[in-house]
C-alpha cells in the first residue's frame, strides 16, 4: 500500500512544503531537529491538521484540505509508534498489546518476534526503557494498520539499548507486511533499516530515493552531515576465518575483509562505509596495514564549503562516497573517470554497521 | 444519645450522601470538560461552576430559592412535570449541599485530569479508540484517586453546609435540620448544652473518617495500577 503526501503547514520561521511517496518497505525520513519531521508524521496520523494538501493512504482518502477532508486519527487505520513508549501505566504489558480492537489474530507472532513474551503480565513501570518500546511497537502492529510511523522510536535510548532494538526493528522490516514511515536523524538507524530515503531541510524534501542512491550521492554530504555520510554495500558473506575473527564478503567489485562474525555464510549484508573513513590511491598501495583495497572509478566530485571534497566512486555496480581534503584532490589531480584505488581499514567498520539487508 | 439527636446525624449523613453521589458525575464531567477542551463559554462554564464557593452562602441560598422554590422558574417545572417538590425538604436540604460542594469537587477533578498526560490519550487514538473509549479506559481509570478526593472533599462540604441550606429549606426538624443547623439552634438556647459537645464531635468524626476511607482508597487505587 502506498502513501502519497502532499503537505503545506506554515511554521513561524519556515515553511513545510512536501510532495512525497511512500511505498512499501521503510521509508526513512532523514533530516536535522527542527526540520519538519514529526509534523509530517502527526499530520499522517490526524493528531495535526496540516494548512493545505492531501494525505491519501492506498485508495483511502485521509485528509483533503479542499474537499475539507479530515478523518480523525482513530478511523484512520495509521500504527504511531513515538518518541517515548506511552504505555498505559495501569494495564499489563498485555492489556495494552490488546488495546486495539481486534488485536489477537496475530498476537503470538507479534510477541515472538519482538521477544516481550516473558513480559506480559508486568506493568509498563517495571520494564527497562528498551522493554517498554518494544511493547510500543508491538501495540501499534497489533492495531493491524494499513502504515506504521515510527518518531524516531530510538532516541530516547542509550547506545546499548538501540543496538539491541535495531534486530527487532529489522525484524519488522522483514515481517514486511506493514509499510513503515520512520523518522529520524540517526544516520546509522536510517542507513540499517531504510530502502527509500527522504531528505528533509527546513520543511522540504531536498534528495529522495532508495537508501544506496541518496547514501552514495556526494551532493547529500552536506545536509547529512560530513562524519556521518557514507554509502551502503551490498555484500554476501562468504566465509569466516575464526583465527582472526575476520569474515570475507563478496561484493561486486571484490572481497572485503571485515572484523566480527555477522552470521550464516551465504547470507546477504548491508554494509555501511563511512565516507570518512575511505583513503584514496592513484596507483594499488601495497605494505600497508589496511585489508581492504578495492579497485573503483571517480564517478562524481563535489566540494564542499569547508576543506572537504566528496568523491563519489563506482565500485562494480555498487557505489561508494569517500571525503577527502581539498588539498589532496588537488595534488592528485583527481578527475571524474579516472581509475583509483579506495582503501578501507577493517577495522573502520563497526559491527553496528553491517546488518541484515 | 437521644432519638432526636439520631434524627440529626441519619439526616445530615442521608443529604450528605445523596448530595455527593448526583453531584459527582456532574463535577466529573465539567472538570473533564474544562481540563481537556476549548470551546465557546469555556470562562462562562468555568465562572458558574465557581460561582457557590465565591458568592456568599446565604446568597446562593436565596438564589437555589427564587429558581427552586414552589413558585420558582425551575421549581414550578420539577412540581409540575414530577411531582418534586424540593423547597423546605431533605431533598433542597441536598441540592444546596451539592451546589456548594460542587466547586471543590470540579477543581479536585480538574487536578486529576491535568495530571493526566494527553500523549497517552493520544495515543490510545491512534489504536482506533473513539473519545468515548479513551475517556472509559484511559482518562476515567487514571483520574480515580482525584476522583474519590472530590467525593470525600464534596460530602465533608456537604455535611458542613449551613448558610445556603438554612436559607432554601430553612432548619425543620426531621426534614431540614442538619449537624450545623441543629449546633447552632442548640447555641441560641441559654445555658450549657450537652448535645453540642456530642454534635461537634461527631462532625470531627465524620469528616475524619471520610478523611481516612479516601486515603485508603487512592492508595489500594495507585498501587493497583502498579
Amino acid at each position: 500500500m502506498t502513501l502519497t503526501l502532499t503537505l503545506q503547514h506554515r511554521f513561524d520561521d519556515f515553511e513545510l512544503d512536501l510532495d512525497v511517496i511512500a511505498g512499501d518497505g521503510v521509508t526513512a525520513i532523514f533530516g536535522p531537529s527542527g526540520s519538519g519531521k514529526t509534523t509530517i508524521i502527526r499530520a499522517v496520523a490526524g493528531l495535526l491538521r496540516p494548512d493545505a494538501g492531501r494525505i491519501q493512504m492506498g485508495d483511502r482518502v485521509l485528509f483533503d484540505h479542499n474537499a475539507r477532508t479530515h478523518i480523525k486519527p482513530s478511523d484512520r487505520r495509521i500504527g504511531y509508534v513515538f518518541q517515548e513508549p506511552r504505555l498505559f501505566p495501569h494495564m499489563t504489558v498485555s492489556g495494552n498489546l490488546t488495546y486495539a480492537k481486534g488485536a489477537k489474530a496475530s498476537f503470538d507472532d507479534v510477541v515472538q518476534m519482538l521477544g516481550i513474551d516473558q513480559l506480559l503480565d508486568r506493568r509498563p513501570a517495571n520494564l527497562s526503557g528498551g522493554e517498554a518500546q518494544r511493547v510500543a511497537i508491538g501495540r501499534a502492529l497489533l492495531s493491524e494498520p494499513d502504515m506504521l510511523l515510527m518518531d524516531e522510536p530510538l532516541a530516547s535510548l542509550d547506545q546499548a539499548r538501540k543496538d539491541d532494538i535495531l534486530p527487532y526493528l529489522e525484524q519488522l522490516r522483514d515481517y514486511g507486511q506493514v509499510p513503515i514511515l520512520y523518522v529520524s536523524h540517526d544516520m546509522g538507524e536510517v542507513a540499517r533499516l531504510a530502502g527509500h530515503i527522504i531528505l528533509l531541510n527546513r520543511g522540504r524534501a531536498v534528495h529522495s530515493g532508495p537508501t544506496a542512491d541518496v547514501l552514495a550521492d556526494p551532493k547529500t554530504m552536506a545536509l547529512i552531515g560530513p562524519r556521518h555520510a557514507g554509502a551502503i554495500l551490498t555484500a554476501r558473506l562468504v566465509g569466516y576465518e575464526p583465527r582472526d575473527g575476520l569474515c570475507l564478503f563478496e561484493t561486486s567489485a571484490g572481497l572485503l575483509v571485515l572484523p566480527g562474525n555477522p552470521g550464516q555464510v551465504g547470507e546477504t549484508r548491508r554494509i555501511r562505509v563511512l565516507a570518512q573513513d575511505i583513503v584514496l590511491a592513484k596507483t594499488k598501495p601495497t605494505d600497508i596495514s589496511a585489508l581492504n583495497v578495492l579497485p573503483v572509478s571517480i564517478s562524481s566530485m563535489t566540494a564542499g564549503h569547508g576543506p572537504g571534497v566528496a568523491v563519489g566512486l563506482v565500485s562494480g555496480t555498487d557505489a561508494l562516497l569517500a571525503r577527502i581534503t581539498k588539498r589532496s584532490a588537488q595534488v592528485m589531480r583527481l578527475e571524474p573517470g579516472q581509475q583509483i584505488y579506495a582503501i578501507l581499514k577493517a577495522t573502520a567498520v563497526a559491527p553496528s554497521d553491517i546488518s541484515a539487508r | 444519645m437521644t432519638p432526636e439527636l439520631w434524627s440529626v446525624v441519619a439526616l445530615s449523613l442521608r443529604v450528605s450522601l445523596v448530595a455527593m453521589v448526583i453531584t459527582l458525575p456532574l463535577a466529573v464531567a465539567v472538570g473533564y470538560a474544562l481540563a481537556r477542551f476549548q470551546f465557546r463559554g469555556w470562562h462562562l462554564v468555568n465562572g458558574l461552576a465557581h460561582l457557590p464557593l465565591v458568592l456568599p452562602p446565604v446568597v446562593t441560598g436565596y438564589i437555589l430559592l427564587i429558581l427552586f422554590g414552589r413558585n420558582g422558574a425551575l421549581g414550578a417545572w420539577l412540581f409540575d412535570t414530577f411531582g418534586i417538590v424540593l423547597a423546605f425538604r431533605w431533598t433542597g436540604a441536598a441540592l444546596a449541599a451539592g451546589v456548594m460542594a460542587f466547586p471543590l469537587m470540579v477543581r479536585a477533578i480538574r487536578l486529576a485530569v491535568d495530571a493526566v498526560d494527553p500523549k497517552l490519550e493520544e495515543a490510545a487514538a491512534t489504536l482506533g479508540a473513539s473519545r468515548l473509549r479513551i475517556f472509559v479506559t484511559i482518562t476515567l481509570p487514571l483520574i480515580v484517586p482525584g476522583v474519590l478526593a472530590a467525593a470525600v472533599l464534596g460530602f465533608a462540604k456537604a455535611i458542613g453546609e449551613f448558610g445556603a441550606t438554612i436559607t432554601f429549606v430553612a432548619a425543620i426538624p426531621g426534614e431540614t435540620l442538619t449537624i450545623p443547623s441543629a449546633i447552632y439552634a442548640e447555641l441560641q438556647i441559654p445555658g450549657d448544652s450537652p448535645a453540642v459537645i456530642t454534635l461537634v464531635g461527631l462532625s470531627v468524626a465524620l469528616a475524619f473518617g471520610a478523611l481516612v476511607v479516601s486515603e485508603a482508597l487512592a492508595r489500594r487505587v495507585r498501587r493497583g495500577q502498579q
